[in-house]
């Protein structure tokens, strides 16, 4: 029996934030107010999404000092402490791409790898790039025009309308075009939080002498490259693209992986 | 040496495709942002920054539509929470997505006296230094969300009926509606009572365009830019002493005129070969 | 199309020629219409809403009103109307119109106080009724049975309702909500004029140079009239000026010269102090030719109490009424005078701290000198009357002062004509007969009055409060054109044209409106019918007489178009016709009656209250309900059933063969001519609806012209006194006709010898050479007396053809601010809405402009009080509360210590709130002032 523990915390937490953020409007409750782009936590600490910040910054507008100190805070948070964990433990676009790898898997649409000459995980890095410099020359924020994850966030708060089509859409092309499509391809806020979070303290950490090699975590990972140590040495998960999503330590029969502290002094 | 040139053939040209692909790309997204940013007719929550730099600024976080929903002169009298004013963007909307507007006529800005959606704001787009009153308090008569606007053919208060509605609407009334009185020569005995917006005054809250009476509103407002228009800065009125300031400063680069008739020199002209 | 539109018009145009002020009707009226229109019909009607009485047209097409327009030949409003007008052509068509009776029942389908509504057939509806009226009969006689009445009804509705109440079951417990909008108003006019109903017209407006208003936001209430008082000032803004007198500003003071905020119930000081002025200081002013030729001085009893409950009604021995409500009830029985009012009662002989004992209310007045007259108007010194009557706390005495001043100047200044209009501010008043008739003393001294241009004129509020409440005399102690009850030669009348045995009708005509209530409540009135008004939203003190309907043993019926209060308070509900669904006619503010035919089928199975009434009469005998009965006064009610028989009827005839069908017969329906002539006629022929009637049967109607009968038959009371009528058929060739009708012209001044044939005959006949003859024949034979009471040995002075000023100091309301309950509570209404909202809350686009009933509130009282605009506050008198949003900006803006409410919305039910206090001579109730404390919600 498959090991849950991660991926319901992580699912729990998704919906209580997102539940915490609609309650805000409709009931009126100080506990998280906004949207990604900028939030309030307990109508007090200003939170706010460096990218998007960086995105209104690079359109050429000073910001007011809240938006500020809140993407510092945000920053902070991830690099020092979650790396990329927003994507898999915040997003709520994580639970329509998982839904869709998984549909994807069941489905046996993965029989052959197919390499897609310009879609490479790193097309998201330049997205991202992209990004600031459209920002620059239309002067609005290029992504947060179009940002399917603050789409679905406010869905979830003021109503869907139109906006649910970019859902589904971002669905259908994860379940039968590009595995791991958005998140792992293109998705700009990703690349951002993998840049940011690269250097994070919680890691997966692998123990080559328990690994059977039995790929379970290859698998089910959703940015496997980072996982080029698995049965190879014993060695934390540095990369920053790892989300830290668990789901690797769910399926390990064999307790080779999980979470731990990055010892200061041996960076890698 | 062959294979070697080979890649780095094929690596130029491969770049040069993502490059070229980038650029389309970017082309592409800047196409759609700039067309999103184009829709002109929306009213933005007071203290909204001129809608340009609005649309930049804004984070697109819901703090401002949030708080006025959930303010205490939103309750239904049973407690529950009447559909606030402000609404976030959405797909289908055909508006900007993610910033904050609002309906007149489904539900109009009810001007509270302690602005609740602007002190929220977390990046200013929501601008509070403009609602300053001299007192330095938040002062929502300094909005200027729009202007209100009457269509005089299909306002009833025109054909002479007693409506003015929109004047008793108005939050302030005598000031940003007035009535003006006419005589109604076809009967004789019945004074047209007539609402004329004033600009200066009218903060576009909407309230009239909601209470308007006729199937479609006769009177609505729209975002300032589009409601008014703009007589020269060169002329002053020499019978209002405060019209000055609307001259503003003249800069001196900025005299010397430019049109199809003045483009060519005066040696040039005068050098042409004159018909008779 | 039934008759020649174009022929129609010129006949009206030319009827109205020769009284209409201003511009003649304009030549080409024809509208032109397009193919997808050429099938509609157009014909006149008179608009649903209030006093004004503004002419329309209705376009029908296949059964339903399509469209309306402003009548361009009605004089009233020339082609124009305000926005509630606008929507005449919509008024019927709320989706949740009543189309069937619904009768409250358990499972087992029987009758079921605390069952839910269900459907059932009129057949059905009527046993019910039958059964409860003759269970309530049995159990309490003619006094326990009831009808809140309207001044809504059609004359017809109302002259078919007054008759089978008081003709059929011998009760006069029928009163109709005009008493809660111009009962003092006719006090007013009977005790001064001896005959009800204003002297002059809406062409004052046009002709005055001083408009004032006394507690009357005619800007919303009336707007077509406003518009031609706007027409007016616009027309000379330096010599006509506009002055408001009101306890708050609302809109109509945008227009005044200056407005004048008083604290409430001190207009009577105010008059007083006009009147001070010209008698003290400026007796020049006095037209003594006029007064001693016209006028007679009079005074009347002060200690009357304030129209509550009384010590000892069974209600307040059960114990039904709390302490906090009994703390203002006690003052009904005794009061203590306070220093405020000490000064004004000096001259009745009371100071400061007296135990001021109150009878009930009298009509009761004596002939007084002209000097007692002027030592009751000493003490109101121009000091006095500001220190008191202020009533914006941050205004000062010197600009207070400064208004009373101008205001008593325009009065005077000679050749300034001057009209005064009032509306519910001196109607709704616990001394509301008194304001009333003090404002005529300022006219009558200065002979401005019953001029053109010059006199108080009171603006009525309902559509036909004049027409039928008041004309056709709805009213428990009224019989029709100003006959009353009391009288028996009045009731002889009665019985006589109505083909009564002598002696049916009842003499006791007490109770009005509030009595019924509370008649209810006591256990006494066991069946009660509400037609054409919504009672219990519309009264004050509201719970209790909910909880009395909804809790003890009786049987409450509603007549209404659509659902509201009063039908979801009641037992058994019926579907009415709403206007246009039924021939009708209204009379309005200045005496014009209008007809309009039946436009269209009443939806669903709905008939109209005329139906209902004579349906329901089939159901009573000769046997059931003329036996001998004892009231509670413990005077008899003789048996008639033997004086019947001689008048060939049997036991078992039918009120409706007595009141309606033996006379009405003679009234032939004929739609082969004007102006039956293509028009339906449900109640008379039945439809194509084939309804299913009180008898199981299809309802084929009466089979006669009922409403030209019961049109005539009312009107034959008036004919030749003063209250003349012209026929059936001419209504509705013309624009309305101002009565008394004489030769077929209208009369536009009363009691002027030049305008009015009645008062030309009375001078004639008296042999004097005066220009005023106040003719009216009530209250003519006076005791005299002094300020403090009739001396009966001087015997009593006959008063032909005079008028009367009467002496009436200034008094507090029962109910004042005080530390729990700080804040004077005032409602009404606003422009958008009628009444009880009950039409205008289903028009989508009246509906959107005001959701919802606001408590205005000055901003400093909410600041002090922790509210911000839209939030929500509790509005608590002794009686209930409500919760009401607040609004410190817009259209009505309360002085500090005052809070307006309007009472239209049924979801902010600010009646639960109001004291039923009412004029102790009037009986109206005063909704304009009672105590609350105001806290956040």
């Amino acid at each position: 029996m498959k090991n849950l523990k991660y991926l319901l915390l992580r699912r729990v937490t998704q919906i209580g934030l997102m539940f915490l953020y609609f309650a805000a409007n409709a009931y009126g409750w100080h506990i998280l107010e906004g949207t990604f782009g900028s939030s309030k936590l307990f109508g007090l600490i200003p939170l706010a999404d460096p990218y998007t910040t960086l995105q209104v910054l690079s359109a050429g507008f000073l910001l007011g000092a809240d938006v500020l100190v809140g993407a510092l805070l945000i920053t902070l948070f991830y690099m020092i402490v979650g790396g990329r964990a927003f994507c898999s433990w915040v997003c709520p676009i994580n639970m329509v791409t998982d839904l869709a790898n998984w549909l994807r898997r069941k489905l046996k649409l993965d029989k052959e790898e197919v390499n897609y000459r310009f879609l490479k995980r790193r097309t998201r890095y330049w997205i991202m790039v992209l990004g600031l410099i459209v920002s620059a020359v239309v002067g609005i924020a290029a992504f947060e025009a179009i940002s399917p994850i603050t789409i679905m966030q406010r869905g979830i708060i003021f109503g869907f309308g139109a906006g649910v089509s970019i859902i589904v859409a971002i669905f259908l092309f994860d379940l039968f075009g590009v595995r791991n499509g958005w998140c792992g391809h293109l998705c700009p806020l990703g690349a951002a939080y993998s840049l940011i979070g690269q250097k994070s303290l919680i890691r997966v950490k692998h123990d080559h002498e328990a690994c059977t090699n039995c790929m379970e975590c290859k698998i089910v990972c959703p940015e496997n490259q980072v996982l080029h140590m698995i049965n190879k040495e014993s060695i934390s998960v540095t990369d920053g693209e790892c989300t830290n999503c668990g789901r690797c330590i769910d399926v390990c029969n064999d307790d080779a992986l999980g979470f731990s502290i990055r010892k200061l002094n041996k960076d890698s | 040496m062959a294979n070697s040139d080979n890649n780095r053939r094929k690596f130029m040209a491969t770049t040069l495709q993502s490059v070229g692909l980038t650029a389309l790309g970017g082309l592409l997204w800047s196409g759609y942002c700039d067309e999103a940013k184009a829709s002109p007719l929306v009213l933005r929550p007071p203290g909204a920054l001129p809608e340009e730099q609005f649309l930049d600024v804004c984070i697109k976080c819901g703090l401002c539509a949030e708080a006025c929903a959930n303010r205490e002169s939103n309750k239904n009298r049973d407690g529950t929470q009447r559909e606030g004013t402000l609404k976030m963007a959405k797909g289908g909307d055909h508006k900007l997505i993610g910033t904050p507007y609002f309906i007149p006529r489904d539900v109009p800005c009810y001007m509270c006296d302690d602005i609740p959606c602007v002190p929220v704001c977390p990046s200013e787009a929501l601008d509070m230094k403009s609602l300053l009153n001299e007192k330095e308090e938040l002062d929502i008569n300094k909005a200027q969300m729009g202007l209100a606007v009457v269509h005089k053919e299909s306002c009833v208060a025109f054909w002479g009926l007693q409506c003015d509605a929109c004047y008793r609407a108005c939050p302030l009334l005598d000031e940003a509606i007035t009535l003006e009185y006419q005589k109604n020569e076809r009967t004789g005995k019945h004074a047209f009572l007539l609402p004329v917006v004033h600009s200066d005054v009218c903060t576009g809250c909407g309230l009239c365009e909601k209470a308007c009476i006729t199937e479609k509103p006769a009177i609505f407002v729209l975002p300032r830019e589009h409601s008014m228009g703009k007589a020269g800065d060169h002329y002053v009125k020499g019978w209002d002493t405060k019209d000055q300031q609307r001259a503003g400063e003249r800069k001196l680069d900025e005299i010397e005129t430019h049109n199809e008739r003045s483009q060519q020199a005066p040696s040039d002209y005068l050098n042409r070969e004159i018909e008779y | 199309m039934a008759l020649n539109r174009r022929d129609f018009l010129k006949s009206a145009a030319a009827a109205t020629a020769a009284s209409a002020v201003g511009i003649a009707v304009p030549s080409n009226l024809e509208a032109s219409a397009n193919e997808a229109q050429k099938d509609w019909r157009w014909d006149k009607a008179a608009c649903r809403f209030c006093g004004t009485g503004c002419g329309i047209m209705l376009a029908t097409k296949e059964g339903r009103i399509v469209a309306v327009k402003g009548d361009p030949a009605a004089p009233v409003n020339r082609g124009l109307n305000c926005i509630k007008g606008y929507f005449n052509a919509k008024i019927m068509y709320g989706a949740d119109r009543l189309k069937t009776p619904l009768l409250r029942m358990n499972d087992k389908g029987e009758f079921d106080k605390k069952g839910k509504f269900k459907p059932v057939s009129w057949q059905r509806a009527f046993d019910e009724m039958e059964k409860h009226a003759k269970k309530a009969l049995k159990a309490s006689g003619p006094e326990g049975v009831a009808v809140f009445a309207s001044g809504q009804y059609t004359v017809m509705e109302g002259y078919a309702a007054q008759k089978m109440m008081k003709g059929g079951f011998r009760s006069n417990a029928i009163d109709p909500n005009a008493r809660h909008c111009m009962a003092s108003a006719v006090v007013g006019f009977y005790q001064t004029f001896g005959i009800d109903e204003p002297s002059g017209c809406y062409d004052d407006i046009e002709i005055t140079d001083t408009i004032v208003t006394w507690g009357s936001n005619m800007a919303e209430m009336h707007p077509i009239l406003w518009s031609r008082v706007t027409d007016r000032k616009l027309s000379n803004p330096d010599k006509v000026k506009v002055v408001n007198i009101q306890t708050y500003t609302h809109r109509t003071c945008d227009l005044g010269d200056f407005n004048i905020i008083f604290s409430p119930s001190t207009d009577l000081a105010i008059w007083n102090y006009i009147a001070h002025e010209i008698v003290f200081n400026h007796p020049e002013a006095i037209d003594w030719d006029f007064v001693k030729e016209n006028i007679v001085f009079t005074a009347g009893p002060t200690n009357i109490g304030y129209g509550m409950r009384r010590a000892g009604e069974k209600s307040l021995k059960d114990g039904k009424y709390t302490a906090k409500e009994m703390e203002t009830i006690s003052k009904e029985m005794e009061k203590k005078v306070s220093a405020k009012e000490a000064p004004a009662l000096a001259p009745y002989g009371y100071k400061e701290g007296d135990t001021m004992k109150h009878t009930a209310g009298t009509l009761k007045h004596w002939h007084i000198s002209f000097e007692e007259y002027k030592k009751s108007l000493e003490p109101f010194t121009l000091d006095y009357v500001a220190k008191i009557a202020k009533g914006d706390p941050n205004e000062s005495i010197e600009s207070f002062k400064k208004k009373l001043k101008d205001l008593a100047a325009f009065y005077i200044e000679k050749d300034r004509k001057v009209v005064s209009f009032w509306t519910m501010g001196m109607n709704q008043h616990t001394r509301g007969t008194w304001v009333n008739t003090l404002s005529y003393n300022v006219h009558f001294l200065l002979n401005k009055q019953a001029l053109p241009g010059n006199g108080a004129f009171s603006l009525t509020g309902q559509p036909s409060a004049c027409g039928t409440a008041r004309e056709v005399g709805t009213f428990c102690h009224r019989l029709p054109a100003d006959m009353m009850v009391k009288n028996p030669k009045h009731r002889a009348k009665a019985e006589k044209t109505w083909g009564l045995p002598a002696g049916t009708l009842n003499p006791v005509g007490n109770q009005h409106i509030m009595k019924i209530h509370r008649d209810i409540e006591d256990g006494v009135v066991k069946f009660a019918w509400v037609n054409v008004c919504n009672a219990y939203q519309d009264s004050a003190s509201a719970s209790h007489w909910i909880k009395a309907a909804r809790e003890m043993d009786n049987f409450i019926v509603t007549s209404d178009g659509y659902p509201g209060i009063s039908a979801m308070v009641s037992d058994l509900v019926l579907p009415s016709a709403m206007i246009y669904e039924k021939w009708g006619a209204y009379g309005n503010a200045e005496r014009r009656t209008q007809h309009w035919r039946q436009q269209v089928l009443p939806v669903g199975d709905a008939m109209s209250d005329t139906w209902q009434w004579m349906e329901f009469s089939k159901r009573f005998t000769v046997q059931d309900l003329w036996g001998e009965y004892t009231l509670r006064n413990g005077k008899k009610l003789p048996n008639v059933i033997e004086d019947a028989k001689k008048l060939g009827y049997k036991e078992d005839t039918t009120m409706y063969e007595i009141l309606y069908k033996n006379k009405g017969k003679e009234y032939k329906l004929d739609t082969s001519k004007f102006p039956q002539k293509g028009y339906d006629n449900s109640d008379c022929a039945g439809d194509s609806r084939k309804v299913l009637g009180g008898d199981g049967k299809e309802a084929k109607g009466c089979g006669f012209m009922v409403h030209e009968y019961l049109f005539e038959e009312y009107a034959s009371f008036g004919r030749g006194h003063g209250h003349d009528l012209a026929p059936f058929e001419v209504y509705h060739k013309v624009r309305g006709l101002k009565w008394p009708v004489v030769d077929g012209k209208e009369t536009q001044w009363r009691f002027n010898v030049k305008y009015d044939p009645y008062a030309a005959k009375a001078v004639k006949e008296s042999g004097s050479k005066s220009t005023h003859a106040f003719y009216g024949p009530l209250a003519k034979n006076l005791l005299q007396g002094t300020l403090t009471g009739p001396d009966k040995s001087k015997g009593k002075k006959a008063l032909k053809n005079k008028a009367k000023i009467f002496a009436r100091p200034y008094m507090d309301p029962p109910e004042m601010p005080d530390e729990n309950y700080d804040t004077w509570l005032c409602t009404g209404r606003v422009l958008e809405h009628w009444h009880s909202g009950t039409m205008t809350m289903r028009v989508p686009e009246l509906f959107r402009a005001v959701p919802e009933a606001l408590c205005y509130m000055n901003p400093k009282d909410a600041k002090a009080k922790g509210v911000k605009r839209g939030e929500l506050v509790w509005v608590e008198s002794r009686r209930g509360k409500v919760k009401a949003r607040v609004e410190t900006r817009g259209r009505n803006r309360p002085p500090q210590g005052l809070v307006f409410v309007p009472w239209f919305d049924e979801k902010v039910f600010i009646n639960k709130v109001c004291l039923d206090a009412t004029c102790p001579m009037s009986k109206q109730t005063d909704y304009k002032k009672c105590a609350v404390k105001i806290t956040k919600a």
